[in-house]
C-alpha cells in the first residue's frame, strides 16, 4: 500500500482565553491512493483541526506543534509557505461545511473555478473557459454555460456544494479532503453529492479524506474509518471490520446511541456526562471518565494503539487480552408502541400560512409565498405525530401558527374543541399553558442575561402557574430533577450548561406550566448523536409518565423511527402522506416518501 | 430599476416635507420674527418702528401659517410659511443680509468647494484603503499594532490643530505655499495643495482604522479559507476576494457624502478663505443670516437624500446579490 | 452660599446613576464580566486612571458657591458676591488671582510686548517690562535657569514620594482585592501624571507655567476649567441622548409594523440635514432666546451655564439616531430568536419582553455606543465653538481658547503658548477615552467571546 497522503504524531494547539487546547494530539493515519478513509467523530473531537493541519490552513489563534505531514515524498510541515502554495489547490484541494458561505459572494462561480486552473497551470482565455465548462458539466450541473455566470446565492445547496467540488477538483489533486461536505444539505440532496464523491474517487483515483460524524455516511462512503475522540484516533479499522465488530467501547457506544426502529422497545443506549476539555492534561485513557468499563488502570495509564489483525488499531487496555464481540443484530421486529385510539387533543384543519410579496413603486402585492398552504393534522392525547420534512417545507411555521407565533392566513387550529385562530392575545393565555414548544438551538432558546430559575419562573408567573413564589421554587427543584440537571443548576446562567443540558433546561422551561402538548420543533438536531440519545431518551420518559402528546417537528427519519408513533410528510407547505409510522416508514405510498427514505445512508 | 428610483424619489417627498417643518420650527416658532429683529438691531434702543421696517425689509412682517386678511390662493400663499419654507421646493431661497441673491451666490462658490472637497475626498479614500489593506496584510505583527496606535492618536488630535499645525509648518516655517487665499484657474492649484493635504491626513486615523476592521472581518469569512486552500497567494486573495466584499461596506459610508461635497468642508475653507459654501456658511452662521443657514439646512437636506439614493443604487454595482425592485 | 446650577446637578446625578449602575453590574456576571474583561487590559486602565484624574478636576469644578464678600461692619447679614466659583477656583486661587496685563510666554519673568518704562533714573525706554507675578519673587533674572531647576527637582521629589505612598497603599489594598487587574500600567499612569503634576505645581508658585492669555490671565488655570466643559458635553449629552435612542430603537425594532415606520421616518428625516448645520441653526435660535429674554438669566455664570445645557440637549437630541438605528437593527434580530418565542408562547407581557429579554440583551450597544461618543463629543465642542456655535464666549472651554488663539496665528513671534496647552490636555483626554473605549468594546463585543 503505497500512502498518498501520511500523517505521523501531528500535533496541534489552539490559543483560547482558557489556555492552550490541544485539538489534535498526536494523530497518526495514512490515506492510500484511491482510497477513502473517513475520520468521524463528535463536534470538537479535533477531525476539523486535523484536516486543516494537513492544508496549514489554521485560523491565526493555531498552531502545529509536532510531527509530520507528508505528500508522497513531501514533508508539507516543512515547507516554506510560497511552496505550500503549490500544493493548495494542485495536489490536495479540500472543500467545506458549508457551501452557502465557503463560495465567494461577489464573484461567478466560473470564475472561482477558474480562478484554480489560472493559478496552478498555464491555461488561459478560451482554454480556462472550456475546462471550467467540463468541470461543471462532471459535477452534474445542469447547463453549466448558463450557471458559470451566475452567483452563488442564485444557486441551490446542491448546485453550490457541486461548484465547490468542481473548484476542487479543477486540476486533478492527489488528495481530496472533504469536511462535513454534506452535513448543510438535506438528504435527498446529500445522497446525490456522496454519489458524485464516490463517482469523482472512483474515476480520478485520487485519496479521498472523508470528514463526518455520521455513521450511516461512513458506511455508504468509506473504505477505512478511524473514529476520533478528545484529539486523538482512538480505533482505525476497514470499513466491514469496524461495522461488524467495532473495538473501542466508544465505538461501541457511538452505535448503540443511534436511534432507529429497531430501538424502539426501549431507551437508547448513552454515554454519559461530555467530551473533557482539550485544555487539560490527560493522565490515564481520555474516555475512562465516561466509559463503564474502565478499571483503575485505564484511570492511571493512557493506552497504545493495539494492532488487531487486518489493519485494525484500537486504544483500550481492554483489547489486550480479548475482542469485542460483533455488534449485536437488530432486535428483530419493531415493537408496537400502544396505539388506543385515544382523542385528539390538537386538530387542525386546512391551515395556511401565506407571507405576501411586494413589489413595484407602490409596494403592492404582487403574489404570496405559500410557506404553509392546507395542512390538516391531528394529535392525540400521550402521542407522538412527527411531521416530516426538508428544509423549506414549511414543517416549522406549521408548528408556530399551531402555537398562534404567527397568525394564520386561513384554516382552523383547535385545541380540545377550542378555536384558537384569532383569538386576541389575552384570550389565547388561556390555553397557552396547554401548548408549549422546545426549539432547536439550545444556544439562541434561552436568554444569556437570565438564571436557570428565572428562566422556569417566568413561564409560571405569567400563566399564574403555583400560587406563591415558594411553591414555584418548589416545582423549579421539582422539574430541574425531572429533566436529570443538578439542583444547583438554578442559580447559574445558561452559558454555563453544555448544549444538551441547555436543552434539558429548555424541556424544563416547557414543562413548568403543565402542558398537555409540546411542540417539538427539531429539539436533537443541533445536539452530537450520544447527546441526542439522552434528550430522546427523557423525552420518552417524560411521555410515558405525564401522558404528553408530542408534535415532532423533524427531517430526521431515524429520530422518527424511534418515536414517533403517527407521521405526516410534508414537502412543499403541504402533506404529501401521512399515517400509522409503521405503515408510512414502511410501506411508503407517496413517492416523495419513498425517495426521502431511500436517500439515509443507513448503518445497516 | 427605473421603478425603483420613482419609488425612492416619491419616499423623500415627506421626507423633505418634514424637513421643511423642522427648519420652520426652529426659525420661526423658537423665536418669533419680532425677537429676530430686536436681536439683530440690538437688543436695547430699538423701537417698534425699526423692528417693523426690519421684517418688512425681508418679508417677515407677514402671518406665520395663514394669513387670515386675504382669501383664496393668498390665504396660504401670502404668509411665512409660504414664502420662506415653501418656496425651498423650487430651489428660490430669496436674499442674504447683504440683500445678494442667495442662490446665484450658490452657484458661484461651488466651484472652490468642489475643487476642495473632491480631491480630499478621492486622495483620502485611496489612502485610508491602502494603509488599511498593508495593517490587515500585516495583522497580528508589530507594523499593525504600531498603525492602530498611530490611527488612535491621530483619531485623538482635533482637525482645528491639523490646520493649524498644517499652516504653521508648511507656510509659515518653510514657506512652501501661500497660508491662505484663492485664485481662479490652474493659480487655485498652490492654494489647494496643503487644505489638501491636511484634510487627507486627517481623515488617516478614523478612516484607515475603521476600513482595516473591515478588512478583518471579511478575513474572517469562509470564503476567504476557500480561497487560501486553492493555493491561491495572499495578495490574490487579498485584492481578488477581501477587497471585493469590503467595497461593500465602504460604499455604504463612501457614496452617501458624494453629493455632500457641494456643500464643502465649513473650518478647513474659512481658515483657508476658500470662498466656497463651507465659508460661506459658517460666514453666515457667525453674522447670524438665517436665510443663508435656512438654505444650506435645506440644500443639505436634499444632497443627503440624493446620497441615500446613489449608495442604493451603488450596490447593485459591486454587490451581485441585491437587484432593486 | 452653595449655588447648584443646573449643568451642575444633573452632573452629580449622572455621578449617582454611574455609581448605581455599578453597584448594580457587580451583581450581574453578564455585565460584572466583561468589565473585568475590559479591565484586564492594561490600556484601560491607564487611561482609566487618566480619565479619573480629568473626573476628579471636573467634578470639583461642578461644586459651585458664591464667596461671602467682606463684611463692611461687623453684625451686617453676610452679602455674597455675584460672581460663582468653584471649589477649583478656591484651589487654584493663587492661578485665577495673579493677573498680568497681557501675553506672557510659559515660565517667563517678562511680559511678551514692550511698553513704554519709566526708568528709576526718570527716562524712559521701551522694553519687555516685568511680570506682576510671573518670577516675581526673583531679585536677579539671571538666577532664573536654577529657581526652575530646583523646582522642577522639588516638584518631581515629592511626585516620587506620593506615587510610592500610592503604590504602597493600592499593593495592601486594591491589588489584593483584584488581583487580575494589571495595577502595574495603573502605576505607570498615575506616575507619569504625578511626574508632570508635581513640577507644574512647584512652577505654578511662582511662574506661570503655560503662559498668559491676551487679557493675561493664566493658561494653565484656563486649561483645568475647560476639562469641565468638555466632560460635560461628553456626558450630559448622553442623558438626552440615551432615553431618545433606546425607546425609539427598541420600539420600532420590536413592534415593527407603524410604528416602525414612524420612528424610521423621524430618524432619516433627522439625519438627513447635515448634523452641523442643524446644531447651528439649533444653537442660533438658543442664542437668541437668552438675548431677547435677559430677565431670566440674572447672571452670566447662569446664561453660559443655561448655553452650556443647552448645546448638551441639542447635540443629544441631534446624535440619537445612531444608537436609534442601530437598537432597531438588533431588537430585529432578537425578537425573532428563539427565547423570545418560547417568552411569546407563555404570554409573556410586551412590557416584560423589552425589559427582562430585549433590553439585557442590548445593553452591551448602548454601553459601547457611550463611551465610543465620548470623545468625538469633546473633539465636536471645540469645532463648534470654533464655529461660534458652541459654548458661551464667555465659558472656559477648549475651543473657546483655540478661537481666541487662532487670532495671534499671524503674530511675530507666534504666540503659541495656549494653542500648546489646548492640544495637550484635549490630546490626553481624547486619547485615554478612545483607549477606553477600544477596551470596552473589544470586552463588551460579543463577537471576541471564544
Amino acid at each position: 500500500m503505497s500512502a498518498a497522503l501520511e500523517l505521523a504524531g501531528l500535533r496541534t494547539t489552539l490559543d483560547t482565553p482558557r489556555g492552550e487546547l490541544r485539538g489534535v494530539d498526536g494523530v497518526d493515519l495514512a490515506i492510500a491512493r484511491g482510497e477513502c478513509f473517513a475520520l468521524v467523530g463528535e463536534s470538537g473531537c479535533g477531525k476539523s483541526m486535523t484536516a486543516l493541519s494537513v492544508l496549514r490552513l489554521l485560523p491565526e489563534a493555531g498552531r502545529i506543534t509536532g510531527g509530520s505531514v507528508r505528500l508522497g515524498e513531501l514533508d508539507l510541515l516543512a515547507l516554506p509557505e510560497a511552496a505550500m502554495r503549490t500544493v493548495r489547490g494542485r495536489r490536495v484541494a479540500m472543500i467545506f461545511q458549508e457551501p452557502s458561505t465557503a463560495l465567494n459572494p461577489v464573484l461567478t462561480v466560473g470564475r472561482q473555478v477558474a480562478e484554480v486552473i489560472e493559478r496552478h497551470t498555464s491555461l488561459r482565455g478560451a482554454a480556462v473557459r472550456a475546462r471550467v465548462l467540463e468541470l461543471l458539466g462532471a459535477v452534474g450541473i445542469p447547463e453549466p454555460e448558463r450557471r458559470m455566470h451566475e452567483y452563488a446565492f442564485q444557486l441551490s445547496g446542491g448546485l453550490r456544494q457541486r461548484a465547490m467540488i468542481a473548484g476542487a477538483l479543477a486540476v486533478d489533486p492527489e488528495v481530496l479532503i472533504a469536511d462535513e461536505p454534506t452535513t448543510a444539505l438535506d438528504v435527498t440532496i446529500q445522497a446525490q453529492i456522496l454519489e458524485l464523491l464516490a463517482k469523482l474517487q472512483r474515476e480520478r483515483g485520487m485519496a479521498l479524506l472523508l470528514i463526518t460524524h455520521d455513521l450511516g455516511i461512513v458506511a455508504k462512503m468509506a473504505d477505512r474509518v478511524a473514529v476520533m475522540y478528545a484529539g486523538e484516533i482512538v480505533e482505525v479499522a476497514p470499513r466491514a471490520a469496524f461495522f461488524r465488530a467495532p473495538q473501542h467501547p466508544y465505538s461501541q457506544k457511538l452505535f448503540a446511541a443511534l436511534p432507529g426502529a429497531a430501538q424502539r422497545a426501549g431507551p437508547l443506549a448513552q454515554i454519559p456526562g461530555q467530551v473533557p476539555p482539550l485544555t487539560q492534561a490527560f493522565a490515564g485513557c481520555r474516555f475512562a471518565e465516561r466509559c463503564e468499563l474502565a478499571f483503575e488502570r485505564c484511570r492511571r495509564e493512557p493506552p497504545q494503539p493495539i494492532a488487531l489483525e487486518s489493519g485494525h488499531e484500537v486504544r483500550c487496555h481492554l483489547r489486550e487480552r480479548e475482542r469485542a464481540a460483533p455488534r449485536a443484530a437488530p432486535a428483530g421486529e419493531p415493537a408496537a408502541r400502544a396505539a388506543a385510539a385515544a382523542r385528539p387533543l390538537l386538530e387542525v384543519r386546512d391551515l395556511k400560512v401565506h407571507f405576501p410579496i411586494r413589489r413595484g413603486v407602490l409596494r403592492r402585492t404582487v403574489g404570496h409565498v405559500k410557506a404553509v398552504d392546507g395542512v390538516s393534522l391531528a394529535v392525540a392525547e400521550g402521542r407522538t405525530l412527527a411531521l416530516v420534512g426538508e428544509s423549506g417545507s414549511g414543517k416549522t411555521t406549521v408548528g408556530k401558527a399551531i402555537l398562534q407565533l404567527l397568525r394564520p392566513t386561513a384554516g382552523s387550529v383547535r385545541y380540545a374543541g377550542e378555536e384558537l385562530t384569532g383569538l386576541a392575545r389575552a384570550a389565547m393565555k388561556r390555553h397557552r399553558a396547554a401548548m408549549q414548544i422546545v426549539f432547536q438551538d439550545p444556544y439562541a432558546s434561552l436568554n444569556p442575561r437570565m438564571r436557570v430559575a428565572d428562566i422556569l419562573a417566568e413561564g409560571m408567573r405569567s400563566l399564574g402557574v403555583g400560587a406563591t413564589e415558594a411553591e414555584r421554587a418548589r416545582r423549579i427543584g421539582a422539574l430541574l430533577e425531572q429533566v436529570g440537571l443538578p439542583a444547583d443548576a438554578q442559580a447559574r446562567y445558561p452559558h454555563e450548561f453544555s448544549g444538551g443540558q441547555r436543552q434539558r433546561v429548555a424541556i424544563a422551561r416547557a414543562l413548568a406550566v403543565e402542558p398537555r402538548l409540546i411542540v417539538c420543533d427539531e429539539p436533537t438536531s443541533a445536539l452530537d448523536v450520544s447527546v441526542q440519545a439522552q434528550i430522546l431518551n427523557l423525552l420518552r420518559a417524560l411521555q410515558e409518565r405525564l401522558g404528553l402528546a408530542y408534535l415532532f417537528i423533524t427531517h430526521n427519519l431515524a429520530v422518527v423511527e424511534y418515536l414517533a408513533h403517527e407521521v405526516a410528510v410534508m414537502r412543499g407547505g403541504q402533506i404529501v402522506e401521512q399515517g400509522p409510522a409503521g405503515q408510512v416508514l414502511g410501506a411508503p405510498r407517496h413517492e416523495y416518501t419513498r425517495a426521502l427514505l431511500a436517500a439515509v445512508p443507513k448503518v445497516d | 430599476m427605473i421603478a425603483y428610483i420613482i419609488r425612492r424619489t416619491l419616499y423623500a417627498i415627506p421626507i423633505l416635507i418634514g424637513i421643511n417643518f423642522i427648519t420652520f420650527g426652529l426659525f420661526f416658532l423658537v423665536n418669533t420674527p419680532d425677537d429676530m429683529a430686536r436681536m439683530q438691531l440690538g437688543v436695547k434702543r430699538v423701537t417698534p418702528e425699526a423692528i417693523e421696517k426690519w421684517k418688512a425689509e425681508r418679508g417677515y412682517d407677514k402671518p406665520l401659517l395663514y394669513n387670515a386678511a386675504e382669501s383664496g390662493r393668498r390665504f396660504l400663499t401670502e404668509t411665512i410659511f409660504f414664502e420662506k419654507s415653501v418656496k425651498l421646493f423650487v430651489f428660490d431661497f430669496g436674499r442674504a443680509e447683504d440683500n445678494r441673491d442667495i442662490a446665484n451666490e450658490i452657484r458661484t462658490r461651488m466651484g472652490p468647494s468642489l475643487a476642495l472637497a473632491v480631491p480630499v475626498f478621492l486622495v483620502g479614500i485611496a489612502v485610508n484603503i491602502t494603509f488599511a489593506l498593508g495593517m490587515a496584510f500585516f495583522r497580528a505583527t508589530y507594523l499593525d499594532l504600531w498603525g492602530v496606535i498611530l490611527c488612535v492618536a491621530m483619531m485623538s488630535i482635533s482637525s482645528l490643530f491639523y490646520i493649524i499645525g498644517g499652516q504653521y509648518l508648511v507656510s509659515k516655517l518653510w514657506h512652501l505655499v501661500p497660508i491662505s487665499g484663492y485664485a481662479e484657474g490652474t493659480d487655485a492649484v498652490k492654494f489647494l495643495v496643503l487644505p489638501v493635504l491636511i484634510g487627507v491626513v486627517g481623515g488617516i486615523g478614523a478612516g484607515s482604522r475603521w476600513y482595516r476592521t473591515l478588512f478583518l472581518e471579511e478575513m474572517g469569512k469562509d470564503y476567504v479559507r476557500t480561497a487560501r486552500a486553492k493555493g491561491l497567494a495572499e495578495s490574490a486573495v487579498m485584492f481578488r476576494h477581501v477587497l471585493q466584499n469590503a467595497m461593500i461596506p465602504i460604499l455604504t459610508g463612501v457614496v452617501v457624502v458624494i453629493p455632500l461635497l457641494f456643500m464643502g468642508s465649513l473650518i478647513t475653507e474659512s481658515f483657508f478663505g476658500i470662498p466656497g459654501l463651507g465659508s460661506y456658511t459658517i460666514d453666515a452662521i457667525q453674522a447670524q443670516d438665517f436665510a443663508v443657514v435656512r438654505a444650506m439646512v435645506f440644500i443639505g437636506s436634499v444632497l443627503y437624500i440624493l446620497g441615500l439614493l446613489l449608495t442604493d443604487l451603488s450596490y447593485t454595482l459591486v454587490d451581485p446579490r441585491v437587484r432593486l425592485d | 452660599m452653595p449655588v447648584l446650577l443646573p449643568t451642575d446637578a444633573l452632573v452629580w446625578l449622572l455621578v449617582a446613576a454611574v455609581a448605581a449602575f455599578a453597584w448594580y453590574s457587580s451583581r450581574r456576571p453578564h455585565l460584572a464580566a466583561p468589565w473585568a474583561r475590559v479591565l484586564r487590559s492594561r490600556a484601560a486602565v491607564a487611561s482609566a486612571v487618566v480619565l479619573g484624574c480629568f473626573m476628579l478636576v471636573g467634578l470639583l469644578d461642578s461644586l459651585h458657591y458664591r464667596p461671602a464678600l467682606p463684611a463692611k461692619d461687623p453684625g451686617a447679614p453676610v452679602a455674597y458676591s455675584v460672581e460663582v466659583r468653584s471649589a477649583l477656583d478656591a484651589l487654584l486661587t493663587p492661578l485665577r488671582t495673579k493677573l498680568e496685563k497681557t501675553y506672557s510666554a510659559p515660565l517667563a519673568t517678562r511680559l511678551y510686548q514692550k511698553e513704554t518704562v519709566e526708568r528709576p533714573d526718570g527716562s524712559t525706554a521701551r522694553e519687555f517690562p516685568r511680570l506682576a507675578h510671573g518670577g516675581a519673587h526673583l531679585k536677579d533674572e539671571a538666577r532664573w535657569g536654577r529657581d526652575v531647576a530646583l523646582r522642577i527637582l522639588a516638584g518631581l521629589a515629592g511626585a516620587v514620594a506620593l506615587w510610592s505612598l500610592a503604590v504602597l497603599a493600592g499593593r495592601r489594598t486594591l491589588a489584593r482585592r483584584w488581583p487580575r487587574v494589571p495595577w502595574s500600567a495603573a502605576a505607570a499612569a498615575l506616575g507619569g501624571l504625578l511626574a508632570l503634576a508635581g513640577p507644574a505645581a512647584m512652577l505654578a508658585g511662582g511662574y506661570h507655567v503655560l503662559g498668559t492669555s491676551q487679557v493675561g490671565s493664566d493658561v494653565l488655570y484656563q486649561a483645568l476649567k475647560s476639562i469641565r466643559t468638555s466632560l460635560v458635553i461628553g456626558t450630559l449629552t448622553t442623558l438626552v441622548l440615551l432615553p431618545l435612542g433606546i425607546v425609539a430603537g427598541i420600539a420600532a425594532g420590536y413592534f415593527k409594523g407603524w410604528v416602525d415606520d414612524v420612528i424610521q421616518y423621524l430618524y432619516t428625516t433627522l439625519n438627513s440635514i447635515p448634523g452641523v448645520l442643524l446644531i447651528a441653526a439649533s444653537v442660533l435660535m438658543v442664542q437668541v432666546y437668552v438675548d431677547t429674554h435677559p430677565e431670566l438669566f440674572p447672571t452670566s455664570a447662569q446664561r453660559a451655564d443655561f448655553r452650556l445645557l443647552a448645546l448638551c440637549a441639542i447635540l443629544g437630541a441631534v446624535s440619537w439616531t445612531g444608537l436609534a438605528r442601530l437598537l432597531r437593527g438588533e431588537t430585529l434580530k432578537l425578537a425573532e430568536l428563539e427565547y423570545i418565542q418560547a417568552a411569546h408562547a407563555f404570554g409573556v407581557s410586551h412590557s416584560r419582553v423589552l425589559g427582562r429579554h430585549i433590553l439585557p440583551n442590548v445593553a452591551h450597544i448602548v454601553i459601547i455606543s457611550l463611551v465610543l461618543d465620548f470623545s468625538g463629543l469633546v473633539l465636536a465642542e471645540a469645532v463648534l465653538s470654533y464655529v461660534g456655535v458652541g459654548v458661551d464666549p464667555s465659558t472656559t472651554s477648549f475651543g473657546t481658547m483655540i478661537n481666541a488663539a487662532r487670532l495671534e496665528m499671524a503674530r511675530e513671534p507666534m504666540v503659541w503658548w495656549s494653542l500648546a496647552a489646548a492640544f495637550f490636555f484635549m490630546f490626553a483626554l481624547v486619547l485615554a477615552a478612545n483607549l477606553f473605549a477600544d477596551a470596552v468594546r473589544d470586552g463588551f463585543d460579543p463577537r471576541v467571546r471564544v
